[in-house]
């Protein structure tokens, strides 16, 4: 239970860590036309931008106190289940308050599903997950308009392996600030 | 842009010389008795080059792998005769040999082919089929493709759908990241395009029943939307991008619907959406998970999976204001239904533990068998024939696709040399 602790808040440093100073884009999708056998590029106006790294420095708060619950970040989930386990009970608080104290602040919570099974029900399977999250964030004071759903379903797995182990990792609500 | 020719030149270069194929089709496990049959080599009307096309090793390359035909080596052949006189009956008879194709390939004035052959029985020395094709040089794989097709059917009785379609889609990585594709191919592996490429996920790629338009899901944009996009132009068009999940579109038979998954109202539920005024039909109400919806071929049905009754099932409802009603009842998972081209049956994910296999629910008596070993086998799809069922399946290096009989007597592995490949969806017949 220890290591498996200090895995999820060295994951959870990891994920602030990078989120940091990453700019992040919305990759370009190519679309080929089979006649000319060109690309046609799909962006509106065929313009792409770019912005410049942020080099301000960010403000320290309690998220990155590796010992407050809100340095967790990921919640795992049983099979074909988008119950909340009882143990993530501190984790959802600490959250949901956070989230009350800090009205401008919002989140994505990002639902996922391990492979097993069919890719369409995995992907509703994690949307539920992201869901019930949220419902129980709600409930414990954040604002409806703070949390953004994604499901990536099976797309998107934390491990890529086909065992037991890779599962477990691979059923998770990420919640990303 | 740039990045988009780096990526097709170093796919090029991993392509092997030999042949352009991607998928490399291999018969596994055939039938007991298969119909013995020799395709002699085509004439050739421009004796002093070399003819465009090898038509007798497409031919023999398709019978081969429908599991079905005993096709004679080509090094092994007593002769390869063109026309019927020339046929050297009492030898082909000596060697048990029960059918012959031959056949000709003329180059005419204008530039095109003229593609001519007979179907022989050899012990009733008969005529079971003969034909003359013209064919734009571009056509001339295609063309062996019917041959096969009007073989296959004239020696089994069953409609060859050796001229068709899959798509797919790869994903590969490259420098940590995921490069995921959504290409089509003919039935036999060759001739593959890429229709789209995207850094985001790509899923449930879907044909119209005229073969023109794929509709997909794409996560383009960090979220989902689903695509119609023009098979020949390569245009596209975003029909569906609400908050939540866009996903699972499925062609109504008539070309004006599609039916899709979306999570707008909350839940994820079925619509059908008219594709003229992209009005919203809502066809499911319930706080489950509802997706998958795929049409009856008679149009006048959904059947969906639904966990509803506490574990993912197969339901069907009747579009005209119908009631869900459940059709699967073995087994602890069924999702993913696809269905026959007669209607009569469906093919789905099927699950009694810890392995997922395919399988298919016969709809007259809602007995589900099992076709396939698993452990983690999933997005089945009819051939338009309805003979042969395509699917994912998962082993040490990834996804790879197979296919089965429906029978069961019949696998055939579809390799792919790098990556993994998943989501097969079996187009219609080609026109």
């Amino acid at each position: 239970m220890t290591i498996r602790l200090f895995f999820v808040i060295g994951l959870a440093m990891l994920l602030l860590g990078c989120s940091k100073d990453q700019v992040k884009e919305e990759e370009p999708v190519e679309v080929t036309d089979l006649n000319a056998d060109s690309a046609v590029d799909s962006s509106e106006d065929g313009a792409q931008t770019f912005g410049a790294e942020d080099e301000s420095s960010s403000a320290f708060s309690q998220l990155d106190d590796p010992q407050s619950p809100l340095s967790v970040r990921i919640i795992y989930f049983e099979y074909d289940s988008s119950e909340i386990r009882s143990d993530y009970r501190s984790t959802i608080e600490a959250h949901s308050l956070y989230l009350q104290q800090n009205p401008n602040t919002s989140i994505t919570l990002e639902g996922h599903a391990d492979e097993r099974g069919s890719r369409e029900y995995n992907l509703a399977l994690g949307e539920q997950r992201a869901k019930t999250v949220k419902q129980q964030m709600l409930l414990l004071g954040a604002n409806s308009s703070q949390i953004r759903l994604v499901s990536y379903g099976e797309e998107r797995p934390a491990s890529d392996g086909h065992d037991d182990a890779s599962w477990q990792q691979n059923r998770r609500v990420e919640i990303l600030y | 842009m740039k990045t988009f020719i780096k990526l097709s030149f170093i796919y090029f270069l991993l392509l092997p010389l030999k042949t352009y194929a991607v998928l490399d089709i291999k018969i596994t496990q055939g039938i007991e008795e298969p119909i013995p049959i020799a395709v002699a080599i085509f004439g050739w009307s421009q004796a002093s080059s070399v003819a465009p096309i090898d038509m007798s090793q497409i031919i023999t390359a398709d019978l081969t792998r429908s599991g079905r035909f005993d096709v004679m080596d080509v090094q092994d052949l007593p002769q390869s005769p063109t026309e019927f006189d020339a046929i050297n009956f009492s030898d082909w008879r000596k060697l048990g040999m029960e059918n012959i194709v031959i056949g000709n390939l003329v180059l005419t004035e204008s530039g095109n082919y003229d593609v001519s052959f007979r179907l022989i029985d050899i012990y009733r020395k008969k005529q079971i089929a003969g034909f003359r094709i013209p064919a734009k040089p571009n056509l001339l794989r295609r063309v062996a493709h019917q041959i096969s097709d009007i073989v296959f059917e004239k020696l089994t009785g069953i409609e060859g759908a050796f001229n068709t379609r899959v798509a797919y889609i790869t994903v590969k990585k490259e420098n940590k990241k995921k490069i995921h594709t959504l290409h089509i191919a003919d039935a036999d592996g060759y001739n593959i395009k890429k229709l789209v490429e995207s850094s985001e996920p790509l899923l449930s790629p879907s044909w119209s029943y005229d073969g023109k338009k794929i509709a997909y899901v794409s996560f383009e944009g960090k979220s989902s939307s689903v695509f119609i996009q023009d098979i020949l132009t390569g245009s596209r068009t975003r029909v569906s991008k609400f908050e939540g999940i866009n996903s699972s579109p499925n062609w109504s038979p008539d070309g004006a619907h599609l039916a899709l998954t979306l999570s707008k109202d909350g839940n994820t539920e079925i619509y059908i959406m008219d594709l003229t005024t992209k009005s919203l039909k809502r066809i499911t109400k319930h706080d489950g998970i509802d997706t998958e919806p795929v049409w009856s071929p008679d149009g006048q049905k959904l059947v969906f999976t639904s966990d509803r009754s506490g574990s993912p099932q197969i339901y069907e409802v009747v579009i005209k204001n119908g009631t869900p009603k459940r059709l699967s009842f073995e087994g602890t998972y069924n999702a993913r239904p696809r269905y026959s081209p007669d209607g009569k049956s469906i093919t789905l994910v099927h699950s009694v533990g810890n392995s997922y296999h395919i399988a298919v629910l016969n709809l007259d008596n809602g007995y589900i068998s099992v076709l396939t070993d698993g452990p983690l086998d999933e997005s089945p799809s009819y051939a338009p024939n309805g003979s042969m069922v395509i699917y994912a399946t998962t082993g040490r290096r990834g996804g790879q696709l197979a296919a089965i009989s429906v029978d069961g007597r019949i696998k055939q592995r579809l390799g792919l040399h790098q990556g993994d490949v998943r989501e097969p969806a079996w187009g219609p017949f080609l026109k």
